[in-house]
C-alpha cells in the first residue's frame, strides 16, 4: 500500500532539519495487531503520523449478506475478539430490533452479566499489554492468570472460551451450567484484592507515572468531534456510556457509576479502566442476584426461535419449524434497525438493513477501535516516538475490529 | 418512553423544515427510529445545522446501502447523537448509480474521515472536498468496490469463468 508521506525540511526552533521517515508495524509487536504507521520524526519528536489499515481485512459485513441472520453471529464473534460476547450482543439486539422480539428478563440479566465479565477480560487483556509495553511485565503474568478464570466460565456457560457464540437471537444458546453461581462467586470474592495488586504496581509507580502522566493528551471538544467513544472519551470528561445513556438489555435495572477524569491523558484512561472493572463487578454481582434459578432463556416467537428438543420430538409445527429456521432462515419486515451498545473499547453499533429477504441486505458495524484510531494522528503528533506507544495502546485498539 | 422519542424527532423534522422548506425529503418512523431523508445538495448543510442549531455533537456513524438494481440505488445513512440530549436520529440521501458523489462530512465533523474513506472504498461513492479519500481496508491497487450488491460475495478473481458467464475478468 503507498502512502503519501515523504521526508521534507521543516523549520525548526533550531533551524532547518531534514526529517526521517520511520515505519512502524505491520509487524510491531506494540501496535497490538497488524496496524502500520507511517511516522515523519524530526529527531525524535513526531511530526506526522499516517495510520494504514487493511492487513486483517477480511470481509466480514460482505459475508453476513450471504449468511442468513441467525448464521452470521459466529462471524461477529471474530470482529472484536477480546469482546465476542458483546458483538453476538450487539448483532443480536439489532436482528430482534428489526424483528419487534421481546426477550425475557432472565435471558436479559444473563447477557448483561456475560457481558460485564466479557468487559472484565476486555479490560485485563489490555492492562497487561499496555503495561508490557511500557516495560511492566509482571503486570502481564497476573491479568493473564485472572482472565484465565474467566475463560474458564466462559468455558462452562458456552462450551468455548473464546469465540462463544453464546448470545443468540431471542436469548442465549445454553440454560446457566450447574454449579455456576459458585464458580463466579468466588471470581467476585477474589478479583477486588487482585485489582489492588495491579493498582500497587502501577498507580504510583514512578516510571509508569513518567511514561503516562501528560502524554497522548486530546481535549474533550476534539474527543468529540473525532467521534471517540468509550474510556477515552470518559478520560477526557464526559459522562457519556451507552450504558446508562441508551440502555439496552435492562441496563437501566442496575446500580454503578460511570467514572470520569479531566485529565485526559494516557494515565487518565488506565485509571479509568481500572475504575471500570471495579464497576463492572457490581454490574455482575447484581446480575447474579436477580437471574432466578429457573426460567425461559429464550423467547418465544414460533418460526424465529428453534423450538425445544422435546416439542420437536412430539409435535409436527415445531418439527416443521425447526426445518425451516435452519434450511431457509427467517425474514423480518423491510427496514432499518441500528442499535448502539458500549463495548469495552466505547460505542459498538451494529446497522442492519433489511428487504425482507432470509439475508439481510446490509449489515454494517461501527466498531471503535477504527473511529477511536482515527484520533491518533492528532493525539501522537508533537510527542516523542517512545509515547507513540503509549498512545496505541491507551486507545486501546483490536485489529480484528478495525479491519473486520 | 417511545411516543418522547418521537416527538423529539418530529422536532427535528420541523425545525429542519422551518430552517429550509426543501430540507425534508421524507420522514420515516420505524421501530422506534426516525430516519430523515434530505436532498444530497443540502446533505451537508443539514448536517451543520443539526449539530450546531440541535445539539446533535456526535457523529455516531456513518453506512452506505446498496438497494441495486432500484434506482437511485445508493442510500447513505448518517447516525447522529446528541450527548447533552440523549437523542439519536439518522439523516439518510439518496443517491444515482450514475457516478455517485456528495459532499463530504469532514468540515462538519472530522470523525467523519475514515467512516467516508470505508464508504468509498467499499461502496464506490465519492465525497466531494474530502482532504484524504484514499482505499483505507482494500488494496490500493484493487479493481472494484466489493460491497456493492453487484459484486459476488466470493470476488471475481478464483472462480473459473465458464460459472461467470458474462462477468469475465
Amino acid at each position: 500500500m503507498t502512502t503519501t508521506i515523504a521526508s521534507h525540511s521543516v523549520e525548526t526552533a533550531t533551524g532547518a532539519t531534514k526529517t526521517m521517515v520511520l515505519n512502524m508495524g505491520p509487524q510491531h509487536p506494540s501496535t497490538h495487531g497488524v496496524l502500520r504507521v507511517v511516522l515523519e520524526l524530526d529527531g525524535e519528536t513526531v511530526i506526522k503520523a499516517v495510520p494504514d489499515l487493511g492487513y486483517l481485512h477480511t470481509g466480514i459485513e460482505k459475508s453476513c449478506e450471504d449468511k442468513t441472520y441467525s448464521q452470521a453471529i459466529t462471524l461477529t464473534d471474530r470482529m472484536d475478539y477480546l469482546n465476542p460476547l458483546g458483538n453476538n450482543l450487539v448483532y443480536c439486539l439489532a436482528v430482534e430490533k428489526l424483528l419487534g422480539l421481546e426477550i425475557p428478563k432472565r435471558a436479559q440479566y444473563i447477557r448483561v452479566m456475560m457481558a460485564e465479565l466479557q468487559r472484565v477480560s476486555s479490560h485485563l487483556v489490555w492492562l497487561g499489554t499496555h503495561a508490557i509495553d511500557l516495560g511492566a511485565m509482571s503486570v502481564f503474568l497476573y491479568c493473564f492468570r485472572e482472565r484465565e478464570e474467566i475463560l474458564k466460565i466462559f468455558e462452562r456457560f458456552a462450551g468455548q472460551r473464546m469465540m462463544t457464540s453464546y448470545i443468540r437471537i431471542g436469548g442465549v444458546a445454553l440454560e446457566p451450567p450447574a454449579g455456576w453461581r459458585e464458580v463466579i462467586g468466588r471470581f467476585l470474592n477474589m478479583m477486588p484484592s487482585r485489582i489492588d495488586e495491579y493498582e500497587t504496581l502501577l498507580t504510583e509507580n514512578r516510571i509508569w507515572m513518567a511514561r503516562t502522566k501528560n502524554v497522548g493528551v486530546i481535549d474533550v471538544k476534539d474527543a468529540v468531534a473525532y467521534s471517540m467513544t468509550g474510556p477515552t472519551l470518559r478520560a477526557a470528561g464526559l459522562a457519556y456510556d451507552n450504558r446508562k445513556v441508551f440502555p439496552y438489555s435492562s441496563y437501566d435495572e442496575f446500580e454503578f457509576d460511570v467514572p470520569t477524569r479531566t485529565d485526559s491523558d494516557c494515565f487518565g484512561r488506565y485509571m479509568i479502566r481500572v475504575a471500570e472493572m471495579r464497576e463492572s463487578l457490581k454490574i455482575i454481582k447484581q446480575a447474579m442476584e436477580k437471574i432466578t434459578d429457573s426460567g425461559p432463556i429464550r423467547a418465544e416467537a414460533a418460526g424465529i426461535i428453534p423450538p425445544q428438543r422435546e416439542k420437536m420430538k412430539t409435535e409436527m409445527e415445531a418439527l416443521i419449524y425447526h426445518f425451516k429456521i435452519f434450511t431457509e432462515g427467517f425474514s423480518p419486515a423491510p427496514g432499518e434497525a441500528y442499535v448502539t451498545i458500549e463495548s469495552p473499547r466505547g460505542e459498538l453499533g451494529c446497522f442492519i438493513a433489511s428487504d425482507g429477504s432470509p439475508k439481510p441486505l446490509r449489515c454494517h458495524f461501527r466498531s471503535p477501535s477504527y473511529i477511536n484510531l482515527q484520533a491518533l494522528p492528532k493525539i501522537v503528533e508533537g510527542q516523542i516516538i517512545s509515547d507513540v506507544v503509549a498512545c496505541i495502546g491507551t486507545i486501546d485498539i483490536v485489529l480484528g475490529e478495525v479491519d473486520r | 418512553m417511545a411516543e418522547n422519542v418521537n416527538q423529539n424527532a418530529n422536532a427535528v423534522a420541523q425545525h429542519l423544515r422551518a430552517w429550509n422548506p426543501k430540507a425534508v425529503e421524507q420522514v420515516i418512523e420505524f421501530h422506534g427510529e426516525t430516519t430523515i431523508v434530505v436532498p444530497h445538495t443540502l446533505l451537508r448543510a443539514a448536517a451543520q445545522e443539526c449539530r450546531d442549531a440541535l445539539k446533535f455533537d456526535l457523529l455516531s456513524d456513518a453506512t452506505c446501502v446498496d438497494r441495486f438494481p432500484v434506482e437511485p440505488r445508493f442510500e447513505l445513512q448518517y447516525h447522529l447523537t446528541s450527548i447533552p440530549l440523549k437523542q439519536k436520529i439518522r439523516l439518510r440521501t439518496r443517491l444515482g448509480g450514475d457516478n455517485p458523489n456528495v459532499d463530504s462530512l469532514v468540515p462538519v465533523w472530522p470523525g467523519a474521515g475514515w467512516l467516508e474513506r470505508e464508504i468509498f472504498d467499499l461502496m464506490g461513492v465519492h465525497f466531494n472536498d474530502h482532504p484524504d479519500l484514499r482505499r483505507i481496508l482494500m488494496p490500493d491497487d484493487w479493481k472494484g468496490h466489493p460491497l456493492r450488491r453487484d459484486y459476488p460475495v466470493e470476488g471475481f478473481r478464483d472462480i473459473p469463468a465458464t460459472y461467470l458467464p458474462g462477468l469475465k475478468k
